[in-house]
């Protein structure tokens, strides 16, 4: 099927701008296409909290006049969705949580406001796990989001809405944030293309926190020159962050056309050894002869510190989110208990009412870690595990340009499978997670399947290097078409 | 027995800068609840902060005043815990790196010899909102517009040895922060505020004993009573075969003692860790030397100066030098006028009692120091006597005239023309021939008499130093 006439939601997003420009669709077509879609396929995914249906058709109009006037910006038109961990001005931006439920944002995050002055229009909020703590999202207080590939499994998290919705193709694109992995991981399970930039790519202003030193938003769509169109908007300096990092954007789209230079791939140890599922290991063996074929040199390195990133992560994203928050205490603004005695009771009961086990579990966590006594042993101790994790990256990209490896070991679990054994639910990360302490880029590729569920190729790069990352992948889809495939029931 | 005191003194000082520490919003003082904090200083979700550079330089000035080592890099951390006025449940501090490290301070504590007393260290940290308990039946008001005001909080060394000495402390610390323009000193809107670690020993003990923190003094009154009554206080405990607990303890002005507010077990655990929001401050040579140039000249400098350049007494050279606004105004009117002392005694004394009865400061005195200097340089030149100097002053200050229009127009003059007096010797001498015979008789004292009687006359103008010389030549005759 050719583009010119697919179906409105299997185009990408170069395809959809092509469209506009040449007037055979319009802005407002466009939205109303996903927002039908939203309407009569999300009950089944549960992947939006907000629909901003209204909102979005005038921001439609506006972008169809703006084309007439000639003034299309490079997304003019395009729809998207936002995780809800975004503030959006005047929309809700609930997090996941109970606690911010009725939390109507004053403000739009630096990453909504970049890509609505880059044209793009928001449809709503996507489902997340709660404060972006779960691998699984289920522990959002809107319920699980369901897998489109199978209902009955989980899209994987926390930003599992996002990665549904774009696999079921009600929107052509979605952002994601990842603190542990929760851009790539939902992405390799729901069978789409997400990446995570380096730690300072793109500000982190109005993106709620939940691990400041580790989070990082980006984009997740069905492809990797979706993901770079939109990464183009998303990323740069700002000088309301003062983690992010004054450091050129590289014209990712042109990144694309690159040439191929010599590629060496370094597969670490790590990735593929005990715990690793069957099946994804021979997906993620196939999608590397592509590779290959592709002219890629590969060859097998080794990260020894990996194996503490898990302990490590568990000890510093939990100390972080402890304070980061502790400002949901019910005094100005979020969930506030019923007719509280006295301050002690609005704290005790606002907190155990607003916030979910996960969330709690964590708060309890990282608490303790940074208690007079255990800092040291924990906190401190995690920096410095974090250092060395980063110093075998560094030490190993001496070597290679990348590195590859499965996404998560398993593909989509069952829902309910992992809830009651957090330790286990925490291991769907174990391959993610120490780019999120190396502060690397990371992204996720569908690679194949495996029992008729998709599986993730993970890529990650030096610092800053989005670009070659985004390049590969783009190769890699030009050769394969698992990017393309749709879930039967969405199509 | 014999104890020793032993006192360390934390000082809040709220840095001048127009905007917040980590947010754009205004520092000013006194405006409606809740209106000079945005979303930062409120603790929204999604919110960041950004070091205000400003508050930096401050800092940095104040390192250098006091010979400490500037850090070239320091860490900003979170304090964590939960309070209504603190909005995002953590106080971003420094803590284990702090920007000022080291330092000292020399103080001079009435009635006792001066010293040097250590700094510890000064660290960047933003200042907590206010709870309003009074005003609100059965529930708090929070009020966030002081949520994120830098402050530098200043830590002595426990080199303190009286309550004399902490409050000598305070003071020249307070001298200090305004000298160097980096804090208004302003106490009752809470600018200055000090915490006092206090504790006894045998004389003699190298130990410390054990300490109790007595938190939020704001007035110099205060520190010195709360810390004496806690000295004592320790003392009775021990001596009478009890322990000091370690707790912090408030103040109670109203019945000059302290109270305990929690003891160690209930002190909070603050869990301190470096701010994943803020970059390790690293602080540019250029910034150092820019603030290094601009230093002004030290209160004790200055001072040390006055009393070497000018000649003058030690305590008034202190009251001179030690404000900064003050020492300018006595050097401008010393220059104007050629005669530093004469300088200081009018700045001290008329144009100092001037200012407060008005409730003016000297910055915005109604009588400039060089027209003041214009003022005294006819007074030591000797065209008008100290006398009349302060009736010109008083006309001066209410008309804001140059005093030589004002000593023309009134042909304030002083007579200095010998023929002249001479003739109004004469006839004073002829009118009171019975005061003569007395004075001859050897009650010299009457001169004074005859003087008086001799400036009446010229309605003070006359020279009374030529006077007095006339009438004694006329009546030793």
């Amino acid at each position: 099927m050719s583009a010119a006439n697919a179906p409105l939601h299997r185009r990408s997003i170069a395809e959809l701008r092509e469209a506009l420009a040449e007037g055979r669709v319009s802005a407002v077509e466009l939205v109303e296409h996903f927002l039908d879609r939203i309407q009569r396929l999300d009950r089944r995914l549960n992947a939006l909290i907000t629909v901003t249906g209204e909102q979005a058709l005038t921001q439609a109009r506006e972008a169809d006049a703006r084309r007439a006037r000639g003034q299309a910006r490079p997304l003019e038109g395009i729809p998207i969705l936002h995780k809800d961990i975004f503030c959006t001005e005047g929309v809700r931006t609930s997090c996941g949580s109970r606690m911010l439920d009725n939390f109507v944002a004053p403000y739009d995050a630096a990453v909504v406001s970049r890509l609505r002055e880059a044209g793009a229009i928001m449809l709503g909020k996507t489902n997340m796990d709660e404060f972006a703590m779960g691998s699984s999202n289920e522990t959002s207080w809107y319920g699980p989001v369901r897998n489109p590939w199978d209902l009955e499994r989980v899209p994987g998290g926390s930003s599992g809405g996002s990665a549904a919705a774009v696999a079921a193709r009600l929107a052509p694109a979605a952002t994601g944030t990842d603190t542990g992995g929760s851009i790539r991981q939902p992405a390799a399970l729901c069978g789409v293309t997400g990446i995570k930039p380096t730690y300072g790519r793109v500000s982190r202003w109005g993106m709620i926190a939940f691990a400041s030193s580790l989070d990082q938003a980006g984009p997740m769509a069905p492809s990797a020159q979706d993901c770079a169109l939109l990464l183009q908007a998303m990323a740069g300096f700002d000088e309301r962050d003062s983690t992010a990092m004054d450091e050129p954007v590289p014209d990712y789209a042109a990144a694309l056309e690159r040439p191929p230079d010599r590629l060496r791939i370094g597969l670490p140890r790590e990735w593929f050894g005990d715990g690793l599922d069957a099946g994804v290991a021979q997906v993620v063996e196939a999608a590397l002869g592509v590779l290959t074929e592709l002219g890629a040199e590969l060859r097998e390195v080794s990260l020894p510190s990996l194996k503490l990133s898990v302990p490590a992560y568990y000890v510093v994203a939990p100390a972080e989110a402890s304070s980061n928050l502790a400002r949901y205490d019910g005094v100005r603004f979020g969930y506030r208990c019923r007719e509280p005695r006295d301050l002690h009771d609005l704290y005790v009961r606002t907190r155990s009412e607003g916030f979910g086990a996960e969330v709690k579990r964590r708060i309890l966590i990282g608490t303790y870690a940074l208690s007079a006594g255990y800092y040291e042993a924990y906190y401190r101790k995690a920096q410095q595990i974090r250092r060395l994790i980063r110093e075998d990256f560094l030490r190993v990209f001496a070597e290679v340009d990348l590195l590859a490896g499965p996404t998560s070991p398993t593909p989509a679990f069952r829902l309910g499978e992992r809830t009651r054994d957090p330790v286990a639910m925490y291991l769907s990360d174990v391959n993610t997670i120490a780019v999120n302490l190396a502060g690397l880029p990371g992204m996720s590729v569908p690679a194949g399947f495996s029992q008729e569920l998709p599986v993730g190729l993970q890529l990650v790069g030096r610092d800053f290097d989005e670009g070659r990352l985004l390049a590969v992948a783009h190769r890699f889809q030009q050769a394969t078409d698992w990017h393309r495939r749709t879930p039967s029931h969405f199509d | 027995m014999q104890w020793e005191p032993v006192i360390g003194l934390e000082i809040h000082a709220q840095l001048s800068t127009r905007s917040k520490i980590f947010s754009g919003a205004p520092t000013a003082y006194g405006a409606e609840p809740n209106t000079q904090a945005c979303l930062i200083d409120l603790g929204f979700p999604g919110v960041l902060p950004v070091l205000n550079e400003e508050a930096v330089r401050l800092a940095v000035r104040f390192g250098l005043a006091i010979g400490a080592t500037v850090s070239r890099r320091s860490i900003f951390a979170r304090k964590n815990y939960f309070y209504p006025d603190l909005p995002k449940g953590y106080q971003i501090s420094q803590y284990e790196e702090p920007v000022v490290v080291g330092g000292a301070l020399e103080i001079h504590p009435e009635g006792g010899a001066s010293k040097r007393v250590g700094i510890t260290r000064a660290h960047l940290e933003e200042d907590a909102g206010k709870s309003l308990h009074e005003d609100f039946q059965g529930m708090t008001g929070i009020d966030l517009n002081r949520a994120g005001t830098p402050l530098l909080e200043i830590v002595s060394e426990p080199d303190l040895r009286s309550a004399r000495e902490a409050v000598a402390y305070m003071k020249a610390l307070h001298v200090l922060v305004r000298y160097l323009r980096i804090c208004d000193g302003n106490m009752q809107e809470g600018s200055f505020r000090c915490d006092a670690n206090v504790s006894v020993r045998p004389l003699g003990e190298a130990r410390f004993g054990t300490r109790t923190e007595i938190k939020n003094l704001n007035s110099f009154r205060f520190v010195e009573r709360a810390v004496q009554f806690e000295i004592e206080r320790q003392i009775e405990v021990l001596e009478s075969g009890g322990e000091v607990v370690q707790e912090t303890r408030l103040y109670d002005p109203d019945r000059d003692e302290t109270r305990p507010m929690r003891t160690k077990e209930e002190a909070n655990d603050y869990r301190y860790f470096p701010d994943p929001d803020l970059l390790p401050l690293v602080i540019p040579e250029a910034m150092v030397e820019s603030e290094r140039a601009s230093l002004p000249e030290l209160p004790e400098a200055r001072k040390a100066r006055f009393v070497g350049e000018y000649g003058l007494k030690e305590a008034d050279a202190m009251q001179l030098a030690f404000d900064r606004d003050t020492a300018d105004y006595f050097e401008a009117v010393a220059a104007t006028c050629g005669d530093a002392r004469l300088a200081a005694n009018w700045v001290n004394g008329e144009l100092a009692a001037g200012l407060n009865r008005e409730g003016l400061d000297i910055a915005c005195s109604p009588v400039s120091p060089e027209r003041l200097g214009g003022l005294l340089r006819r007074v030591a030149d000797g065209t008008i006597s100290g006398k009349i100097a302060k009736q010109v002053f008083e006309r001066m200050w209410t008309d804001g005239e140059e005093a030589d229009a004002i000593i023309e127009r009134e042909g304030l003059r002083q007579i200095t023309d010998t023929g002249a007096l001479e003739a109004l010797v004469e006839s004073v001498i002829a009118a009171n021939p019975k005061q003569v015979e007395q004075y001859r008789a050897g009650k010299t004292k009457l001169l004074g008499f005859f003087v008086g009687q001799v400036m009446k006359a010229t309605q003070g103008k006359a020279d009374p130093g030529l006077v007095n010389r006339l009438l004694k030549e006329r009546l030793e005759a």
